[in-house]
């Protein structure tokens, strides 16, 4: 698979290394070239692009046309929320997934069709899940922003 | 009309003043409280310090009984979200103006559901464009909906149009042109009109084929030298 991350932060860093780890094509954009010195291990072999991943010309620079998923993991919901819209409404990406901190506006964006994963409702889910020993989630369930289906309410 | 403005930076600030001097109902929102405060204070209870990226604000603003939405933060991604949140929050149709940073993104926001927006680098250039007489090509103006633009051309003497027949020219389909002013005498052209040096062309094309236009008439030329 061909895949493109946009943010090179501790969440897009981690994603970068395990698919490339996994045989997988990836390239990683992120404003600031630091971030890719500073996250990516040695190992690391796919590509990297300095520039705004909401720049349809750094997009392109990418090659997004042939991409088979793409992903926004900066810390800007905003942003993320734009770059994704722009890959799968303009670019027609076949699969797409934004991170999104704030659970209100991702729960929006899900409505409109975006595939969103919410660390923020993971994270607490996790924690709750931890302060009562219960077992973590399935593995199936982990990257879906909403919590699974048996989480006791 | 009633208008709700996101943003309290500097263009919010005055688009909002000149809002109501024109008798307009305005709520601006502005996520700093400190600035929403200092606006406040001027402008009475009309400002609210609400992200105005946030749906349930919007709805506190009145966005279901709002006529349009005007998004002039500083970033474009957060424009976007506020024009899109804007139409999802609101059960009736409210129109979206979004300000625009990187001109490359007024198409992209149009793309994603924005129904106009504004880049100030866009203005500027074009009015650089056309103050400057020298430019080889001055945008004039743009039917967005249709995509078509009026481009005005200057032709000097080493243009690839000058001393050709309007009707050799290879310009590409729907190009029209309208008016030909030879030494400020205005020229309807037909296929037989030649053009010169000096001319100015005025022209009506589609928006994808400007580039074909103006190497067809005045080829690569970034300027042209005033003719004396």
């Amino acid at each position: 698979m061909y895949v493109i991350i946009v943010g090179c932060g501790r969440v897009g860093s981690a994603l970068a290394m395990m698919l490339s780890q996994e045989g997988h094509e990836v390239t990683v954009i992120d404003i600031n070239p630091a971030q890719f010195e500073r996250f990516l291990g040695e190992d690391f072999t796919g590509n990297t692009i300095v520039g705004d991943g909401i720049d349809i010309d750094v997009l392109r620079q990418a090659e997004i046309e042939r991409a088979d998923a793409f992903v926004t993991a900066t810390s800007g919901d905003n942003h993320n929320l734009m770059s994704a819209q722009i890959a799968q409404r303009i670019f027609k990406v076949p699969r797409v997934v934004a991170r999104c901190n704030d659970p209100i506006r991702g729960a929006t964006y899900e409505k409109l069709g975006l595939r969103m994963v919410i660390p923020t409702t993971i994270g607490a889910e996790y924690l709750r899940r931890a302060i009562m020993e219960e077992p973590a989630p399935p593995a199936q369930a982990r990257g879906d922003s909403q919590p699974p289906a048996d989480t006791p309410r | 009309m009633f208008i709700i403005v996101a943003g309290g930076g500097t263009v919010g600030y005055h688009l909002t003043k000149e809002l109501l001097a024109e008798g307009h109902e305005v709520v601006l929102l502005e996520k700093d409280p400190k600035v929403a405060a200092r606006i406040a204070e001027e402008l009475g209870p009309i400002v609210l310090a609400r992200d105005a990226c946030e749906g349930r604000w919007l709805a506190e603003a009145g966005v279901v009984r709002a006529d349009v939405v005007i998004a002039v933060t500083g970033d474009d991604e957060d424009n976007l979200i506020i024009c899109q949140m804007a139409k999802f929050t609101s059960s009736t149709p409210v129109r979206t103006i979004a300000r625009v940073k990187n001109p490359k993104n007024e198409w992209v926001l149009r793309q994603l559901g924005v129904d106009a927006t504004v880049s100030s680098t866009a203005i500027i250039k074009q009015l650089v464009e056309q103050e400057i007489p020298q430019y080889a090509m001055a945008h004039l103006a743009t039917l967005r909906e249709a995509g078509l633009e009026f481009v005005e051309f200057h032709i000097a003497g080493d243009s690839p149009s000058a001393g050709r027949r309007v009707g050799d020219l290879q310009l590409p389909a729907g190009t029209n042109l309208i008016l030909v002013l030879r030494d400020n005498t205005p020229i309807y052209p037909d296929r037989d009109t030649i053009l010169r040096g000096g001319d100015t062309v005025i022209a009506l094309l589609r928006t994808e084929a400007e580039q074909a236009v103006r190497r067809a008439l005045v080829g690569e030329a970034q300027f042209y030298e005033v003719p004396r």
